[in-house]
């Protein structure tokens, strides 16, 4: 269970998140949408802790991220804003590097990395230092980093940014395999793949709360007939028009 | 610990995985080597020690280690990295601990690599060995404080440049505050304990305490408290900057 209460955080006079609450289960699939300084990031920021709340409280199975941060951290999985890495190391490297920090155990550590190379399709570039790597793949190191301890939740700032059809494809059923049992929050710009991947969908303007619905609820508030991707992408430009800011 | 050990880890094989680290090394060495000679006159001296060799370091570190410290932080936070790394479940304090550590072994390495030195005075003439180890120990200590200082100035800015330029600035008023220059100058007004006071703040007082063979606790204590103090100041600003 992932729970924001009353999020809020500003920078200086801009209030980027304001008043956010929401609550995700386990399999669950989170969408979350808005158009550009929305606070998506900086939503994912608060959740995973790399910014402390203005005020509000964000909670991970329970443990509030500000003051047990540790536990709320070991039990997510977490892909930053533009999948960062250190440049000069390999893919291996990175894995191996998080795996010890995370503590897990040498034995399982081998079979988590075969899983998350298969699942991913890294072996090609394992042993390639990330700053040779490719958009579509330095996304999937990313990837393979924030689900290597096998988390029960995932929160995955624009997943799918970078890659090919063919890898977006292999990575939304990724995510739907792992919804089973997991509580997966997505960001995206991609309004089709929320009705490829997501159970929910939660639209941002402004830092605040404008939608929380399935995908299908805002499909309807469309008005209009056609596929529901279509729709999706007009109640989304119905629901944010003119909220786009800086 | 296993975060510690594994935040060590990786950072110290970063220095090596590019050029970064033969430079360093490179030019530490010779410089560490070319002081004593060109400016120590260590020759003529006819000495068998290591007296200006040790001399040279404070003013070789208040150059050379915030160049190795200037990285730490800022470059984490300029790449984004440092998102990664702090959304890990290790503590602030544990990254400062892992980072500081290795860049001081990286610092240590080139320190032990003068050792050249070290077997020159000996086939030269009978030095007090112990004394030179007790040298060698203060010198790292030294290290160790000038990086800690480089480490919060780089926590507190994205600029590598800048926290270079803090950091030189800082660790020369250290030096500075226990310069004979300085200190001579200060005694022809101030009382004496306004001048012990500010000795008493200095790396060089200390140092030069250590570098004369004499293993004082409280020498010993000042560097070990000024690195615990500037590594718990590194903490501290990297925490505040979550909520800034
Ligand atoms: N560290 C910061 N300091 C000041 N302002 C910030 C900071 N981080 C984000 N902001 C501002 O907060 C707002 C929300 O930004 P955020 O990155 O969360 O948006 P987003 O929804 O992720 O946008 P995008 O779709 O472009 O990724 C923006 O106006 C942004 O400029
Ligand atoms: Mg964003």
């Amino acid at each position: 269970m992932i729970e924001a209460r009353s999020l809020t955080r500003r920078f200086g006079e801009l209030t980027a998140v304001d008043d956010l609450s929401f609550a995700v289960a386990p399999g669950e699939v989170l969408g979350f949408l808005g158009p550009n300084g929305a606070g998506k990031t900086t939503t994912m920021r608060l959740l995973t802790g790399f910014l402390a709340p203005s005020s509000g409280e964000a909670r991970v199975f329970g443990h509030d991220v500000e003051r047990a941060p540790r536990q709320a951290r070991a039990a997510l999985g977490y892909l930053p804003e533009g999948a960062p890495a250190w440049e000069e190391m390999t893919v291996r490297e990175l894995l191996a590097f998080v795996a010890r920090v995370r503590g897990i155990a040498p034995a399982a550590r081998r079979v988590r990395l075969d899983h998350v190379v298969e699942r991913l399709g890294l072996a090609p570039v394992l042993d390639r230092r990330i700053e040779t790597l490719s958009k579509g793949f330095r996304r999937r190191a990313g990837l393979a980093q924030a689900m290597l301890h096998d988390p029960a939740a995932l929160v995955l700032d624009e997943p799918t940014d970078g890659l090919d059809p063919n890898q977006k494809h292999e990575v939304r059923g990724l995510i739907r395999e792992m919804a089973r049992d997991k509580v997966i929050i997505v960001s995206t710009h991609i309004l089709e793949e929320v009705e490829a991947v997501c159970t929910r969908a939660i639209i941002i303007a402004g830092g605040r709360l404008v939608l929380d619905d399935t995908p299908q609820g805002l499909a309807a508030r469309a008005g209009t007939d056609g596929p529901t991707a279509a729709r999706i992408d007009a109640a989304f430009r119905a629901l944010t028009a003119g909220a786009g800011h800086a | 610990m296993r975060e510690v050990a594994a935040v060590f880890r990786r950072d110290f094989a970063a220095y090596f995985a590019t050029p970064v680290a033969a430079v360093f090394l490179s030019v530490f060495l010779v410089l560490a080597a070319a002081l004593p000679f060109q400016l120590g006159r260590f020759y003529e001296l006819g000495q068998a020690d290591l007296a200006t060799f040790f001399a040279f370091h404070p003013w070789l570190y208040l150059f050379f280690v915030p160049a190795v410290a200037m990285r730490l932080w800022a470059e984490e936070r300029k790449s984004g990295t440092l998102e990664l790394l702090l959304t890990l479940p290790l503590s602030t304090a544990q990254a400062v601990a892992g980072k500081f550590l290795a860049a001081w072994t990286f610092v240590g390495l080139a320190l032990t690599l003068t050792f050249p030195m070290w077997i020159t005075v000996n086939y030269l003439g009978e030095p007090d060995n112990g004394a030179i180890l007790a040298a060698y120990a203060g010198s790292f200590l030294m290290a160790g404080g000038f990086l800690a200082i480089g480490s919060c100035l780089s926590a507190a800015t994205r600029s590598q440049v800048v926290a270079y330029v803090l950091s030189v600035a800082v660790g020369l008023l250290l030096l500075l505050a226990g310069h004979d220059l300085v200190l001579a100058a200060l005694r022809a007004w101030a009382p004496a304990w306004l001048v012990d006071s500010v000795a008493a703040l200095s790396f060089l007082t200390h140092f030069q305490a250590i570098a004369r063979g004499v293993l004082d606790l409280a020498d010993l204590l000042y560097f070990v408290l000024t690195i615990a103090l500037w590594l718990a100041a590194t903490a501290i600003v990297l925490d505040r900057g979550r909520s800034r």
